[in-house]
């Protein structure tokens, strides 16, 4: 076994513990929460959330953060909800495409202002969290579009199950996260972007073009964004221009951050982003059934994201003291 | 002395007139050498004499302002770290530059693959491929464990074995011996001669001329951006090469004039920092001017800076005139009357974009206020002051600092700590990088400043600058005091020999 | 090493003899004066557009709209110059008048509620300060998390409801003084003394230095650590008084005040001319920011341009003000 698997597994068994003992826990409580039907409830509520998080986690990698991903997402999904509107007779599986491309576009353009002009990376997507949003007010004048105008198919996928009654998105973020991991670990431009978060001036000297993969981390994070508009759609049904995706950047980051992603670049893994993504689902189906308000649930993010930074640091600090400590 | 009896063969790379300059100065001038394959070869000199300029220039860190490098008898016209590698050129670093967080395999092979982007990683060749350099070069380090945490000698070896990836004719090691222990120097001879044995070659950057004696085969000294010789290391003795690498003309500078030496302004017993320093002890008198030479890297700088509260030592004591005194930060020494003048001016001395007089006034607020509001015919009365009596040359106070020569950014420096009225002057490498005529200038205020009372302790690499200056040279070598002499001790030969690093028994007591 | 250095210092020596550049050219690459002439220009364009921008009470009333933003934006302003950078406030504006609405609903005297909101200010403050400077995190990613956190504990206190505010406490905004709306004074009162501190100030003096360059900062004996606890404080009640002047204004309190406001802020602060990598930046650059703000939102609404294009327009300044302040600052000094 390779040792850095060893290493980060034992951070993401730390996460899969927490998760067993938080479902145990509430489980004593409420025993209706360790059924097969709230196991369904978490996974029909994290889809969007783990969509979003592999782009996140790849730009966290990268030493830069993406807060557009929100608006991004809302921007891709009324796109594709003008064109189911006004073209009802085209083929609704291009609808994938299209969101996927207009995501990837928003992200090239934010990745284009931060290495061209070497803006930080927060600042620059501060801006356009606005700018896409006030985008998706103008192309839709703000108007919602409405049930009737998502294809049954599309909605579809979010019911129906082609197997053990579980449904088509679930199959299909399992083959993101499949995909991601093999981008990530197999493919030599995947450790390019490892190699520059871990140090960019070794990266520079290493002849890895940064600003080509920089802007590679972002048109990845936004077309993981578009995919996650149209699932919206899915999911969801409708689109709206200031719901859709509102408040999706913090939820990504709370998840990515709790999987063991470090906001110091080069340090994440896939296992360990989607284990943050099901703790995140576990306690936010868990809420309700405890009877605390659902309004408890950004300040939990708020906290947990402040935690997870705390250990992130705990864990580097020890690093370097066992490096010490064997010099 | 000539070259040596391998000049039969042909050489691997043949250096022709390669001169360096920065913005106009020139820090090497017409090098000519030829490096033969499978051979071990040294370059020596003080610091800045252009030994690592000229291995920069051959690794594609630098391009030349002149001069031509032939390898295998092509010109070599790239130059970029990139380029030198992919022509069988490798610089190692001393702290190797390296991706922490990524396998110590992946750090051998990144950079090396050629193909597309999207081209699979292959784990279990990599690895293979990485365990195989790793027996080849007799090391054991698991190779799939992250590169963090690595001792510097294994990342080190690491970096070798990345040169093995490219199939390197030409391993440079910049120091390589430095942080390492003795056993650690041991592997890596072992394995540079094996590389040798292959007909690589390896250029050997080192101050420690018993290395050199032990595992080189010729050693080119340089001495002021000029190559002075290249000798077989066999038929020198070490007197011979320090010889060469001091051996300029002695320039005249004034004497300082005697002063009255007083009572005992800072005295430091056991000072240490575990890794660091150790155990340094020495008190400086008033109105004297106390030398510390040594080589880059002997701990100078790190004393200084915890003597000023930027790095505070572990243990040991410290006592400013009388009193012993803990100083944590450097707030605290500069209440006690410390003063400090940093070596790298750019990123600890300056602030680059703001005016001239907010530089002076920096560290004197209460020179400048009154209840906590800046007076500005104040400020610019102590600034113009200022600039008059150490003659800074400028066009206005409101001058941005970063557009002043490097001379008078360090005489506004200066100026700034002359306000705080310090009794405890140290001063790191005060007249590096400054031309010859303000040079002498900062020498008449060192002078000054001693004659008017004030403990001066003064951290210089620049031999001549010692001996013309100072009361008594201290000389620290690897972290430890190896000398304390008296002006009337102290020579070149003598601090040179203090400052070469030399095996435990033969270190003199301070 | 000895070569860098050397490469560095020899660079400059043909400049200093140069005589200084003349005075009007120095007032003039100020980013502030940009932000100067893009008002005027504002205000031309505006006032062609509705005689109203030529009525100097309608401009303080739009105003009142975006004091308590603009005053939390000075604080900013402040603390960019210093090197941080603190997201937060605008969710720190919600929570303190969250827990003053909910302490007055509960009966505590008005006096001690504002008490509340203000101790919550600074209980803000001082957490995103250790979170930053004892626990070395940056705190562009800690105020991310304090951002939805804060929002959060506002959102806990308040629920989906909204608090009202007692009759009396209502209408700052409408308050008058010497025909100044309240807020709109507030503002430009802590815009002159806030401008006098950072200016003329040896703290403001330290915050230049500390954000030009923290290791020279600390070498000359500036107590950065200090003086960024002190910001994080201020910015964290400056936060807690604008959102109980938020709640006079709109009368009730719901957690969803200022939501996104951190936009406007930081937008601001840059729009005034404060560099994003600190050391750069003054207060009169963020006042006459925020006026220019102001007209440009208020000349939309008059212009009859969608809302949503509103939020377009800030992203767009946004960002072309940071690239803008880089360029000019990249151009004039080094």
């Amino acid at each position: 076994m390779n040792t850095i698997s060893k290493i980060f597994l034992r951070r993401e068994a730390g996460i899969f513990v927490m998760i067993v003992l938080f479902c145990l826990a509430v489980g004593a409580f409420k025993p209706q929460f360790l059924t097969l039907q709230s196991l369904r409830i978490v996974l029909l509520l994290v889809p969007l959330i783990l969509i979003g998080a592999m782009g996140q986690m790849l730009v966290l990698v990268a030493r830069h953060v993406d807060l557009s991903i929100g608006s991004t997402l809302g921007f891709s999904a009324m796109v594709v909800g003008m064109m189911f509107k006004y073209y009802p007779e085209i083929w609704w599986p291009l609808g994938f495409l299209v969101a996927i491309g207009v995501g990837a576009g928003l992200g090239l353009f934010n990745g284009f202002l931060i290495t061209l002009f070497r803006l930080p990376a927060i600042i620059v997507t501060l801006g356009t969290l606005n700018l896409y949003r006030g985008l998706t007010y103008i192309i839709s004048n703000a108007k919602q579009i409405d049930r009737q105008y998502v294809p049954s198919e599309l909605k579809a996928m979010s019911q129906t199950s082609p197997i053990f009654g579980i449904p088509w998105i679930i199959f299909m973020i399992i083959a993101i996260a499949l995909l991601t991991y093999w981008f990530a670990m197999h493919t030599r431009v995947g450790r390019q972007i490892f190699a520059l978060g871990s140090n960019p001036v070794a990266a520079q000297l290493r002849g890895i073009n940064v600003s080509k993969i920089t802007l590679l981390v972002f048109a990845l994070s936004g077309a993981l964004a578009g995919l996650a508009g149209i699932m919206y759609a899915s999911r969801w049904g409708f689109v709206n221009p200031s719901n859709t995706g509102s408040g999706f950047e913090f939820q990504v980051i709370a998840a990515v951050v709790i999987g063991g992603v470090s906001i110091n670049g080069g340090v994440g893994t896939v296992l360990g982003t989607v284990l943050g993504v099901l703790l995140l689902g576990c306690v936010s189906s868990a809420l309700p059934l405890l009877g605390i308000p659902g309004t408890t649930q950004n300040a939990i993010y708020g906290a947990v994201i402040i935690i997870a930074l705390l250990i992130d640091r705990g864990v580097r600090q020890r690093a370097i003291k066992t490096i010490s400590a064997k010099a | 002395m000539a070259a040596n009896s391998t000049s039969s063969a042909t050489p691997l790379l043949v250096s022709r007139g390669i001169s360096k300059q920065f913005s106009g100065v020139e820090v090497l001038s017409d090098v000519d050498l030829d490096l033969m394959p499978g051979e071990i070869h040294a370059l020596l000199g003080e610091n800045g004499a252009g030994k690592s300029t000229f291995a920069k220039i051959l690794a594609g860190v630098y391009r030349p302002t002149r001069g031509t490098l032939t390898m295998n008898g092509a010109p070599v016209e790239a130059y970029s770290p990139i380029h030198a590698q992919r022509l069988g050129i490798t610089l190692i670093h001393q702290e190797p530059i390296s991706f922490p967080d990524l396998s110590v395999a992946e750090n051998l092979v990144l950079g090396h693959e050629r193909g597309s982007l999207l081209g699979r990683v292959h784990w279990a060749g990599m690895e293979r491929r990485a365990n195989e350099l790793m027996d080849m070069l007799g090391i054991r380090i698991d190779v799939t464990r992250p590169m963090r945490g690595l001792s510097i000698a294994d990342q080190q070896m690491v970096e070798i074995a990345r040169a093995l990836v490219g199939d390197s004719r030409l391993i440079i090691m910049d120091e390589p011996t430095a942080p390492l222990t003795p056993k650690e120097v041991e592997t890596l001879f072992g394995i540079a001669r094996k590389l040798r044995d292959e007909g690589r070659t390896i250029i050997f950057i080192s101050h420690r001329l018993e290395e050199v004696q032990a595992l080189c085969d010729r050693a080119t000294v340089f001495r002021d951006g000029n190559l002075v010789d290249t000798v077989n290391v066999a038929d020198v003795s070490d007197d011979d090469i320090i010889r060469l690498m001091i051996g300029r003309s002695l320039k005249e500078y004034l004497h300082k004039q005697r002063t009255t030496i007083g009572d005992v302004a800072l005295k430091v017993e056991n000072l240490t920092l575990p890794g660091v320093f150790s155990d340094i002890s020495f008190d400086v008198h008033k109105g004297e001017i106390v030398g510390v030479g040594g080589l880059v890297g002997a701990g100078r700088t790190d004393v200084a800076r915890a003597l000023f509260g930027v790095e505070p030592a572990a243990t040991g004591k410290i006592h400013v005139n009388g009193s012993e005194v803990a100083i944590g930060d450097p707030s605290t020494a500069i209440d006690l009357g410390l003063a400090f003048v940093p070596e790298d001016r750019a990123v600890a001395g300056i602030f680059s974009s703001l005016s001239v007089e907010k530089n002076i006034s920096a560290a004197v607020p209460g020179k400048i206020t009154s209840g906590g509001i800046i007076r500005r015919a104040l400020e610019h009365a102590v600034a113009s002051d200022s600039v008059k009596k150490l003659r800074i040359r400028l066009a206005s106070l409101q001058q941005p600092i970063g557009e002043l020569s490097g001379g008078n950014q360090q005489k506004a420096i200066l100026a700034r700590w002359l306000l705080t009225d310090p009794s405890v002057l140290i001063l790191d490498e005060p007249t590096r990088g400054i031309d010859i005529g303000v040079k002498a200038e900062f020498y008449d205020m060192i002078g000054e400043l001693a004659a008017g009372g004030r403990a001066i302790l003064l951290i210089s690499s620049e031999l001549p600058e010692l001996l013309a200056l100072c009361d008594r040279v201290l000389v620290m070598s690897e972290g430890r005091l190896t000398a304390n002499f008296d002006r009337s001790e102290a020579t070149q030969e003598s601090i040179m020999q203090a400052a070469v690093p030399r095996s435990a028994d033969q270190e003199v007591a301070a | 090493m000895s070569v860098t250095e050397k490469s560095e210092i020899a660079a400059a020596p043909q400049r200093e003899s140069a005589s200084a550049r003349p005075r009007w050219q120095v007032m003039l690459i100020r980013p502030e004066l940009m932000t100067f002439v893009l008002l005027i220009i504002a205000l031309i364009v505006a006032s062609s557009l509705s005689p109203y921008f030529l009525d100097i009470a309608y401009i303080l009333d739009s105003f009142t709209l975006s004091a308590e933003l603009a005053m939390v934006a000075l604080v900013l302003t402040i603390m960019i110059i210093a090197g941080e950078i603190d997201l937060s406030p605008a969710s720190g504006m919600a929570l303190a008048a969250c827990t003053f609405a909910y302490a007055q609903q509960a009966g505590v005297p008005i006096p001690l509620a504002v008490g509340v909101g203000l101790l919550t200010g600074l209980a803000m403050g001082l957490l995103n300060g250790i979170l930053v400077i004892r626990f070395q995190l940056p705190s562009i990613i800690v105020t991310i998390g304090t951002l939805i956190f804060y929002r959060g504990l506002a959102q806990v206190i308040a629920g989906d409801q909204s608090i009202r505010v007692p009759e009396w406490f209502i209408g700052i905004n409408r308050v008058l003084v010497f025909g100044i709306p309240v807020p709109v004074l507030v503002f430009v009162i802590l815009s002159v003394v806030l401008g006098f501190v950072l200016s003329s100030t040896i703290y403001g003096r330290q915050i230049y230095l500390i954000g030009t360059n923290p290791i020279a900062a600390r070498h000359a004996g500036i107590r950065a650590n200090r003086i960024k606890m002190s910001l994080f404080l201020l910015i964290g009640i400056t936060a807690s008084i604008a959102g109980m002047m938020t709640a006079s204004r709109l009368g009730s309190v719901r957690y969803d005040i200022a939501l996104g406001g951190e936009l406007q802020m930081v937008l601001m602060a840059m729009l005034g001319g404060t560099y994003i990598f600190g050391g750069r930046g003054s207060i009169l650059g963020t006042f006459l920011a925020a006026w220019l703000l102001v007209i440009v939102s208020t000349g939309m609404i008059v212009a009859n341009i969608l809302p949503a294009m509103q939020l377009c327009v800030l992203g767009v300044l946004l960002i072309i003000s940071i690239i803008a302040t880089n360029f000019i600052y990249s151009r004039t000094q080094r």
